[in-house]
């Protein structure tokens, strides 16, 4: 039950990723497209005001509900993995028009195709720690 | 509450994504979708075939609550939030999906010819659905990383992978959207 209110989290994001219509194929469509500011504004005015919640949480004035501070575990070093990696991720979000957290808002929707998009990713995470010995990072 | 039922702008939606986040790290966890996809393959029992999939998922029970949320949050905004899925894109955009063959782009949240239940059970159809969910997967857990985990939390936290990562995001979607949906479609 400590559980619950990451379910509530996950609901206002739902929601909000649900109501700007970044859940929308057109959305990701126009983005690559460069034929709207909306996708930019919406990452970008995260990213900001993400900054300004990063530095205080670096510096220790916001600290976590038990007073712990807040640790940001970096990023896996390397540039094969990040720009590869990404390359391949970009491919699919485009193609989707989805990434993998409105794929489960999508299903939520009521969106029957979503589930093979689904099954597809998991496939790919699955198929990606199978081969990683052999794949440049 | 007029406003809550039309689309939210982005200068709503991109704080209230960091509001999400704050709440996550505040109760000591972390921002990231994208390694739920492992947290399910581990569950399906991947650790009998894959070793890295041997670790104890029970640790992520918050994420899957956190997913379970959103496809709570999904249902919500669908049944009680969004009196009309149209979405309001450019007659450009228009015109040009119109020219890959999208017919009525924008009337509803996703286009027919990718998702609706004809073409999820016709072989294009369902290689396309099959493939982009694959590439997503893929992508994503080679570079460590979605748009929750790079894009958001990375760049917000000045992190140069998270930055590749994302210059290779765009690298992608240009590729897919300008060359190969032209081929595909």
């Amino acid at each position: 039950m400590k559980n619950i209110k990451f379910l509530f989290i996950g609901i206002l994001f739902g929601i909000v990723l649900s109501k700007a219509e970044v859940i929308s194929w057109y959305r990701i469509y126009e983005m690559f497209k460069f034929q709207s500011f909306h996708m930019y504004g919406i990452i970008g005015s995260a990213v900001m005001t993400g900054m300004v919640l990063f530095y205080f949480f670096n510096k220790g004035s916001i600290k976590t509900y038990v007073g712990d501070k807040i640790e940001i575990e970096p990023k896996k070093k390397g540039f094969s993995r990040n720009i590869i990696g990404g390359t391949i991720f970009g491919l699919g979000w485009a193609l989707a028009g989805a990434c993998p957290g409105p794929m489960f808002i999508l299903l939520g929707r009521g969106v029957a195709a979503i589930v093979v998009v689904i099954i597809g990713s998991l496939m790919g995470a699955f198929l990606y720690h199978a081969l990683k010995s052999k794949l440049p990072h | 509450m007029e406003f809550i039922l039309q689309p939210w702008p982005w200068y709503i939606a991109g704080p209230l994504i960091t509001l999400v986040m704050f709440f996550l790290f505040f109760f000591g966890k972390k921002f990231g979708v994208s390694s739920n996809l492992e947290t399910i393959c581990a569950i399906g029992g991947a650790g009998n075939l894959v070793d890295f999939f041997k670790f104890d998922w029970k640790k992520n029970a918050w994420n899957l609550t956190f997913i379970a949320g959103t496809i709570l949050g999904g249902y919500l905004s669908y049944a009680y939030l969004t009196p009309d899925e149209t979405v309001a894109i450019s007659t450009k955009t228009i015109q040009d999906l119109s020219e890959l063959g999208f017919q009525n782009a924008g009337a509803r949240y996703l286009p027919n010819e990718i998702f609706s239940i004809e073409t999820m059970f016709s072989l294009k159809g369902f290689l396309i659905l099959i493939g982009a969910g694959f590439l997503v997967g893929f992508g994503s857990r080679y570079a460590g990383g979605c748009t929750s985990g790079h894009a958001i939390v990375g760049l917000s936290n000045l992190e140069l992978p998270s930055l590749i990562s994302v210059i290779g995001f765009f690298i992608g979607g240009l590729i897919m959207t300008w060359l190969l949906l032209p081929l595909i479609f």
